[in-house]
């Protein structure tokens, strides 16, 4: 493709920044891009065997303020000097965040035609910088998954393999950026939620420090572990994305006051000669799929090519995380999932017999609105916080937590970045986990400790593992507050895999190349 | 700590407020059984001298001035009611002292 | 409705020993809501006051309101209690229709407030030590309203609707601890001690404190022991009696019914009563049971508080004079006796009287004008006598005229009507109105010699020393001038016509 005549195949596979280049350059026009994203969203995101990424695509208003950058653009002057850097381009939101204008629905039938009628400061972020919003994607009923299969809508697929699972809670959003849907989309992580899903489907996923970026308007899940984060397929989209979303926002009291360092010029730093990067011990080895170690290790052997020095250290209270998350997340979940009532929003179900009081009816609604994992992780949660419990559940997870900062703490006195692989194995097959909830939170047994200790974690593209050819995520963690470093080290491990690779891991996807690829796929 | 059964499952999803089929009842005991167990040995993981975190930043004293900000009309606040009546959210009768 | 068996009073304190303990809810009068900007306002159109936050949209955050903390801290230093150096939020989780999260956000293990106490004054000047236990900050709910059915009432409504602009207002809980040896004197006490609170927050400016707008709100918990024995028996708990004549009415009932179930053998039934005055009796509410499991934690949403010193002692600064202090300061200043101070407290008018002394009036002439001219007004006109529009110039005015003798004291309480009628200064309404004592003596003489005449046996009394028949000539000569004459001029006419001394 030349630069002056890119085609709509093209351009969908440009990265944010390529895009945002293009569109400032004049190359493309900001509908040109939207239109491309939307048209590809029409050719591989449904019927049967469709990624079934979007639960809403929002074309429209898409197409409406990208022709209202492309105005602006074709104007000059101070306005079209002061649009953001990513004006005009379009990206996709994870269902869990409201938006002013389309439906909102957390993947769950109890919110099943909801309009928000205000909008998250991440949205209201977005709109500021003119990026045009594709719709909402698909997640695990309130963000409560690994898989993205406990969505009331369906399960989307991993575009490597549509017998897959694209992870979750936000597969939607991953699956979106990994089949080229969109360039950039948000996601919400809470115990792996953006890492994980990005690990399974060769996609770049942050989670940032806790309270860097504004959580008014997710819809919570657990208050005290929930941030929302950029999903791309480059780390330095991800660090444009997340210089748009993040910063101080007084409606959340858990935001910081103070910004972070500039994340943008830390992707662009191009070294890491010298730094410490510190492998954690507990988080590789035993139950990790080989293929899975075997990337992982490869991308030691790259850092430390690149002057880094790789150093051992131990987290040993990592492996009471696990167990300390699911009794914070459900408690936590128990509590922010009591509004759904069907008295202010949402659905109302009423009783099929007996007496038709305001309790039955929040009880038939409630069983009837929210699914199977939802309820598990309701009762569970309201079982570790009630009287008598209290103390050996919830108040214990808390301690934990306490001892999860110290580890941390004392590694990051070692190292100035952490490193592991991002999930234990590859996407496995829809349905295999469906019926083992605790083979499904194991999943989330490397992502958890940064939530737990509100540390941020990136987890960007490894390689393929080589029993069955699927990506395997690498994760970095930093101190909480240096997300900066995450991207220093993140660009240039990205740089130096794609130069092994020959280009971008999702190049080598095998139903990715073109879009009639994957409708062939579908026709099968 | 004694295992979950029936019953405790009963008594919580009264608490949750969500009406629950005798076999539901059941199938959630035995799944939460094994969630509660693999969970136990958190309750033994720290001391007494640890102390709890329940925010992983530490912040404190965030207060909003006292100023006026914006408001819904009840149109707004009604639109996603699935009942009401004369502006307000519209419930079926309350039992309060069942 | 109810049909409980009610020991007399009497009988009940020959047996019983009550202790008590009060929950008084105040709600704050900020400009907003305790964690979202809509506006806290009384009275407005349902549905109106509120925004996302309030109405528990799904995605929205609490901040707190500051002025609310700074309320708080103020109410908790007025009831002499200790200030938290750190504190937090925690959720209380309940469904209820009135709850737009089904969790209210409160304070619970960790008080803003604690250990303070307050000095009851009795009528009979006997001071009550009542001991606070917490003053801690919540959220209010919205308003139900229960439709269909007879009553008006929850039991038997078709239906309820939910009006959320109360949801969200500051609240200040203020629980007591156990409140023992008030004897018989119990429900004058829970009286007292609900006035001083509502006096207490009303003096912090920081609560509007009507309690007939639910501003004040008082739980009221009684139980009984038998004379002698130190173990409290079982309580009840009788919600929202929100006037102070309907606190000692409670708990005198309350007495009484306790009073007759133990008489009966019976234990008490630990639960919550409805207070109804249509009939001043209590009715069985919600017995307390297991699923009372509110299932407490800390608000991950908020972070704690830290109020340093210096923040409470700034605060502390701003404190206005305790009421009671003020109370005992102004009495002796005055010189009222004990039941005339008491009777211009119960008149609500002690910050009018102030005002009108510093506008230059004397003590007794601004209690005299107060008590004896407008309080009675205000009483007919149905509002608060600060309310009238009595100005306290206009008293000094009338005060300076009477004393210079251009009016005596009927004029001016017909000049006061005039002002209040609004037709002008004193000066004019004197002018216009022709009211003017008449010092001329010849009209006077005519005057009472048209009386003498007219009643010529009544002169012939006073001729032949009784004196006390007086009464009725002077009253003929002040009918015929119409209440222009100065009366004691008028008398001291008539003696010296008919010869008489004194």
């Amino acid at each position: 493709m030349t630069e002056q005549n890119i085609t709509a195949e093209g351009l969908i596979r440009l990265s944010a920044a390529g895009l945002a280049e293009k569109l400032r350059a004049g190359e493309v026009t900001a509908v040109e891009a939207t239109q491309a994203h939307l048209d590809r969203i029409a050719a591989v995101d449904g019927g049967e065997r469709g990624v079934n990424a979007f639960l809403h695509v929002n074309a429209e208003e898409a197409l409406a303020v990208a022709a209202e950058v492309d105005a602006i653009r074709a104007a000059g002057g101070a306005e079209a000097e002061a649009l953001h850097y990513l004006a005009g381009v379009p990206i996709a939101v994870k269902d869990l965040i409201v938006t002013v204008g389309q439906p909102t629905t957390a993947g769950s039938k109890i919110l099943e035609g909801w309009h928000s009628p205000y909008d998250a400061t991440v949205v209201e972020r977005l709109r500021a910088a003119k990026m045009p919003i594709l719709g909402k994607t698909n997640l695990d009923e309130f963000a409560m998954g690994s898989s993205t299969e406990h969505s009331a809508y369906g399960p989307t697929r991993n575009p490597w393999d549509l017998d897959r699972i694209p992870g979750g809670s936000g597969g939607g959003s991953a699956a979106a950026v990994a089949a080229f849907e969109a360039p950039l989309a948000l996601g919400t992580d809470t115990g792996g939620s953006i890492r994980q899903p990005g690990a399974v489907t060769g996609t770049v996923g942050v989670k940032p420090t806790y309270g860097s970026v504004s959580r008014y308007g997710a819809i919570a899940m657990a208050s005290s572990l929930d941030q929302i984060g950029p999903v791309t397929r480059t780390v330095l989209d991800s660090a444009l994305l997340h210089q748009v979303i993040g910063g101080h926002d007084p409606r959340d009291s858990t935001s910081l006051p103070e910004p972070l360092a500039d994340l943008v010029a830390a992707a662009k730093t191009g070294s890491v000669q010298g730094l410490r990067i510190g492998i954690i011990k507990e988080l590789h080895g035993e139950g990790y799929q080989a293929g899975v170690e075997n990337r992982f290790n490869e991308s030691l052997e790259l850092l430390k090519e690149a002057g880094a020095e790789i150093v051992e250290v131990s987290c040993p209270n990592f492996q009471y995380a696990l167990g300390a998350y699911y009794l914070i997340m459900p408690s936590e979940a128990s509590s922010n999932l009591a509004k759904f009532d069907g008295v202010r929003y949402g659905l109302r179900v009423l009783p099929e017999e007996g007496p038709m009081t305001i309790e039955r009816v929040m009880g038939a609604t409630r069983a009837a609105g929210f699914g199977d994992e939802v309820k598990r992780r309701i009762i569970l949660g309201t079982y570790a916080l009630s009287a008598g419990y209290y103390d050996a559940y919830y108040g214990s997870a808390q301690k934990v937590r306490t001892l999860v900062q110290r580890d941390f703490d004392a590694a990051f006195a070692k190292a100035d970045v952490l490193i592991s692989p991002t999930a234990p194995t590859t996407a496995f097959r829809l349905g295999e986990k469906l019926d083992d909830p605790l083979a499904m939170y194991l999943n989330d047994v490397a992502t958890i400790p940064a939530n737990l200790a509100g540390v941020p974690g990136l987890s960007l593209p490894g390689g393929l593992a080589d029993e069955d050819g699927l990506p395997v995520g690498i994760q970095l963690l930093a101190p909480a507050r240096e997300d900066a470093r995450l991207y220093r080290v993140g660009a240039v491990l990205e740089s130096l895999l794609e130069a092994k690779w020959g280009g971008p891991l999702l190049a080598q996807a095998p139903h990715l190349a073109a879009a009639p690829a994957l409708e062939a796929q579908e026709a099968k | 700590m004694a295992a979950i059964n029936r019953d405790d499952v009963a008594h919580l999803a009264r608490l949750a407020h969500i009406e629950m089929s005798a076999q539901e009842l059941d199938r959630m005991a035995g799944e939460l059984a094994v969630i509660v167990d693999s969970v136990k040995s958190v309750s033994e993981a720290a001391g007494d001298d640890v102390p709890a975190t329940s925010h992983p930043i530490p912040l404190t004293n965030v207060f909003r001035e006292d100023v006026v900000g914006h408001t819904f009309s009840a149109e707004q606040a009604l639109s996603g009611a699935p009942d009401s009546d004369d502006n307000r959210f519209k419930v079926p009768a309350i039992l309060d002292e069942a | 409705m109810s049909t409980d068996t009610i020991l007399s009073f009497e009988e009940a304190m020959e047996k019983y020993d009550p202790v008590l303990g009060f929950e008084v809810h105040v709600e704050l009068n900020t400009k907003t809501k305790m964690f979202s900007s809509a506006p806290n306002v009384f009275g407005d159109e349902p549905n109106t006051n509120v925004n996302e936050v309030d109405l528990g949209m799904p995605g929205v955050l609490p901040v707190v309101n500051k002025t609310a903390i700074e309320s708080s801290i103020k109410i908790g230093l007025a009831l002499n209690c200790k200030i938290a150096e750190t504190c937090r939020f925690a959720r209380k989780q309940y469904f209820y229709p009135d709850t737009p999260k089904n969790f209210q956000t409160s304070q619970y293990d960790e008080p803003i407030a604690y250990d303070g106490y307050l000095d009851i004054e009795l009528e009979d000047g006997t001071v009550f030590r009542v001991e606070i236990e917490r003053a801690h900050m919540e959220e209010d709910a919205g308003k139900l309203t229960h439709m269909g059915g007879a009553t008006g009432r929850i039991q038997g409504a078709d239906f309820s609707l939910v009006d959320y602009n109360r949801a969200g207002v500051p609240l200040v809980e203020i629980v007591t601890k156990p409140i023992e040896g008030a004897g018989s004197r119990a429900p004058e006490l829970a009286k007292a001690y609900v006035a001083a609170v509502r006096e207490i927050v009303k003096n912090l400016g920081v609560s509007d404190a009507r309690m007939e707008r639910g501003n004040v709100r008082c739980d009221a918990n009684v139980s009984l022991r038998p004379h002698g024995r130190e173990r409290f028996g079982i309580r009840s708990e009788t919600k929202n009696v929100n006037s102070l004549r309907a606190v000692e009415h409670a708990v005198r009932y309350e007495i009484q019914r306790h009073a007759a179930v133990l008489d009966a053998g019976e234990p008490v039934i630990q639960e919550t009563r409805h207070w109804h005055e249509d009939t001043r009796t209590t009715t069985s509410g919600r017995a307390k049971s297991d699923a009372d499991d509110y299932r407490y934690f800390p608000e991950p949403d908020l972070v704690p508080m830290v109020a340093s010193r210096e923040w409470v002692e700034e605060l502390r600064a701003t404190l206005p004079e305790p009421p009671a202090e003020r109370r005992k300061r102004l009495k002796a200043d005055w010189g009222y006796s004990d039941l005339e101070f008491r009777d211009v407290v119960n008149a609500g008018v002690l910050d009018e009287i102030e005002e009108t002394i510093s506008a230059g009036a004397s003590a007794s002439v601004a209690r005299k004008w107060w008590m004896g001219e407008i309080v009675g007004r205000a009483k007919a006109a149905d509002v608060d006598p600060g309310h009238l529009g009595v100005q306290p110039a206009t008293i000094v005015e009338l005060a300076k005229m009477v004393e210079d003798g251009k009016i005596n004291n009927k004029m001016a309480s017909q000049v006061l009507d005039g002002v209040l009628a609004g037709e002008g200064t004193p000066e004019e309404i004197v002018e216009k109105r022709g009211l003017a004592v008449v010092s001329d003596d010849g009209p006077l003489l005519e005057a009472i010699d048209a009386a003498l005449a007219a009643q010529p046996d009544v002169a012939d009394k006073i001729r032949g020393g009784k004196v006390q028949a007086i009464g009725a000539i002077v009253g003929g000569v002040m009918k015929a001038t119409r209440g222009q004459a100065d009366a004691g001029r008028v008398r001291e006419l008539i003696l010296e016509k008919l010869g008489v001394t004194a």
